[in-house]
């Protein structure tokens, strides 16, 4: 055996890895040290969500979304309830809107804050996740005050959210607004001009305007690149147009330029956030329409025909007319969208999720190649991958 | 946004109608009907036309109509960044007959298509890498088709004599439930036939109605 040939050899990466970010399981043909191939077995959290979802009611398809990405539960649920919507022509009230933006912005907040500190932490920075996650924590808590879960909320239903939030934990969460923007700034500080963070994330997986388009890459991985691209300016929902925020773009598109798009994403969450807070009008929170959303408790008790709606609606569900839809709203993560194959009957004829991870997964083996073993991890982190939302 | 896709409809078809089979606007969405045989030209003037210019493939996904004769759905969402829009692109194929590959002209394409090849045994021709992607190593069958079954065929243990998994076949405590929803006063006679008794009900109506011509 030659020399050269001595050097080559493949080695497997997980599928229990601390830097693999679940369960991720890598076949990597290595050349010395440096990348040759990479091949990404995914799937070891494949659930079957999408069969699951057309054996369930319209309502009971909720609650897998939350399971998709888990660390922005409510950003997937959005997706879903927007196609519901659309197929019925049912529009949510102006306060539904305003929550589902807020509580999109806070889920925004949980993704980036995990991604930012475990991208740090997969290039040796320990503190960072005990700083982040202390606000996430806080974050979890909304969730939980909200929806009565921290994660798998089931909380923006079609038709609107399920329920009033009360006028202390909106003061709450404003609250929390201002000192977070420090928090921030503390984890900046560890980060942003650190040596060994910049070593190791500085022009490593850069990403190029023609990968972005080859490789169907949406949010952050193309933003990072100086695409300014975000649904929320380009197709904007429900009340984004109304409101006053920024696009971060980064300028080479590297993993450090995702970290910062990442974090001045944040900043800008916030921004939304307040103004929500600020702006939210009084009223429903979900539609009127009683074929749609379940009657209130107290309404039940004394209208027969709330009464008929609510074993209705949790019995057989709603029929949803046949026909076919796609959307999509920006996740955390980048475009989460879902086409949705409508039969007329009361169950999702076809519901497949387009999830942001699975595309950016696919980019790895080529933005990794020539790269060294030790990048791999630093992409994969800036990836930002969650494997609810991978594998499905 | 729908004048937007009544635009680019119209433009599709004053280029390329031989090649594009039927068209519809529903939602806000623009739906392309193409064939097995058009639908790279279709998607290679789509991402190549400056008045188009949809560069990226968002998504490539199988849908099953087991009645049919061509059986399976592809269909292809893309994404034009600079014209702002979106576009679906569909065909339907049977399950011998192998779709052409669009990893030539999206390097995107190549996880959508294993992943519509895994659950769905759809075929793809021209695909580097055509393996199964989400199921598990070793799986038979392909689970979203409408006639697999949501529990399986198999499930998994650990054998503690063996020191190894072992695959069973599902067995079930309680018969799987399943229920159709269909309301007896509205959707029987539409999906079931006529509920027992309802004859005599249909007969009597016809008589009724003869004796008053």
């Amino acid at each position: 055996m030659s020399q050269a040939e001595d050097r080559k050899f493949t080695i497997n990466f997980g599928p229990q890895h601390p830097a693999a970010h679940g369960v991720l399981r890598l076949v990597m043909d290595l050349d010395g040290e440096i990348v040759e191939r990479i091949d990404p077995h995914i799937g070891l959290l494949h659930r079957g969500t999408e069969k699951l979802i057309e054996h369930k009611t319209y309502l009971q398809s909720v609650p897998y979304f939350d399971r998709l990405d888990y660390v922005a539960p409510m950003n997937q649920e959005h997706a879903f309830a927007l196609a519901v919507e659309s197929m019925l022509g049912v529009t949510v009230p102006a306060r539904g809107q305003y929550i589902r933006v807020l509580y999109s912005e806070i889920g925004r907040i949980l993704s980036h804050l995990l991604n930012i500190t475990t991208q740090a932490m997969d290039v040796g920075a320990l503190t960072p996740p005990l700083w982040g996650f202390e606000e996430r924590e806080k974050l979890m808590i909304f969730y939980e005050r909200a929806s009565g879960a921290r994660l798998h909320a089931a909380y923006f239903r079609p038709g609107g959210v399920h329920q009033d939030l009360p006028q202390d934990l909106l003061d709450d969460i404003y609250a929390f607004c201002d000192p977070f923007l420090k928090v921030m700034d503390d984890i900046e500080s560890l980060l942003t001009e650190n040596r060994i963070f910049k070593q190791r994330n500085v022009d490593i997986g850069v990403v190029s305007h023609h990968d972005i388009n080859n490789w169907g890459l949406t949010g952050v991985m193309a933003r990072g690149s100086g695409l300014a691209w975000d649904l929320r300016k380009a197709q904007p929902y429900e009340i984004y147009s109304d409101l006053d925020f920024d696009i971060p773009v980064g300028k080479n598109g590297d993993c450090y330029d995702r970290y910062l798009c990442r974090v001045e994403e944040c900043r800008q969450s916030v921004r939304i956030m307040k103004q929500c807070l600020e702006q939210m009008p009084d009223g429903p929170v979900s539609s009127k329409d009683g074929k749609i959303v379940p009657p209130k408790r107290g309404e039940m008790k004394g209208s027969m025909e709330a009464l008929i709606h609510h074993f209705k609606l949790y019995t057989e569900g709603y029929h949803v007319p046949a026909g076919e839809i796609y959307r999509a709203v920006e996740a955390p993560k980048g475009e989460f969208g879902v086409y949705l194959v409508a039969d007329g009957s009361n169950k999702p004829y076809r519901c497949k999720i387009r999830a942001p991870g699975y595309a950016h997964l696919q980019a790895l083996d080529y933005l990794s190649r020539d790269h060294m073993l030790a990048d791999v991890s630093a992409i994969l982190g800036s990836l930002d991958i969650v494997f609810g939302e991978v594998d499905r | 946004m729908t004048d937007q896709n009544q635009d680019l409809l119209n433009h599709l078809l004053n280029v390329i109608s031989d090649k594009i089979s039927d068209s519809s606007i529903s939602h806000g969405d623009l739906t392309l009907i193409v064939t097995v045989d058009t639908v790279l030209d279709v998607l290679k003037y789509l991402r190549d036309d400056a008045a188009c210019a949809f560069t990226q493939l968002l998504d490539v996904c199988g849908v099953d109509y087991p009645e049919r004769a061509e059986r399976f759905d592809v269909v292809y969402h893309l994404l034009s960044m600079t014209q702002n829009q979106r576009v679906r692109v569909k065909l339907s194929v049977d399950e011998k007959t192998a779709v052409p590959s669009a990893t030539d002209l999206f390097d995107a394409a190549s996880w959508f298509e294993r992943e519509a090849f895994d659950l769905y045994g759809i075929l793809f021709s021209g695909h580097p890498d055509l393996r199964r992607l989400l199921t598990d190593y070793g799986f038979e069958g392909h689970p979203l088709r409408k006639d697999f079954p949501l529990t399986g065929h198999v499930e998994v243990r650990w054998d503690d004599d063996e020191k190894r998994v072992v695959q069973e076949p599902v067995t079930l405590m309680q018969e799987f439930r399943d229920f159709d929803f269909v309301s007896p006063w509205e959707g029987v006679r539409g999906q079931m036939g006529v509920l027992p008794g309802d004859e005599k009900c249909d007969e009597k109506a016809e008589t009724d109605v003869s004796d008053e011509a």
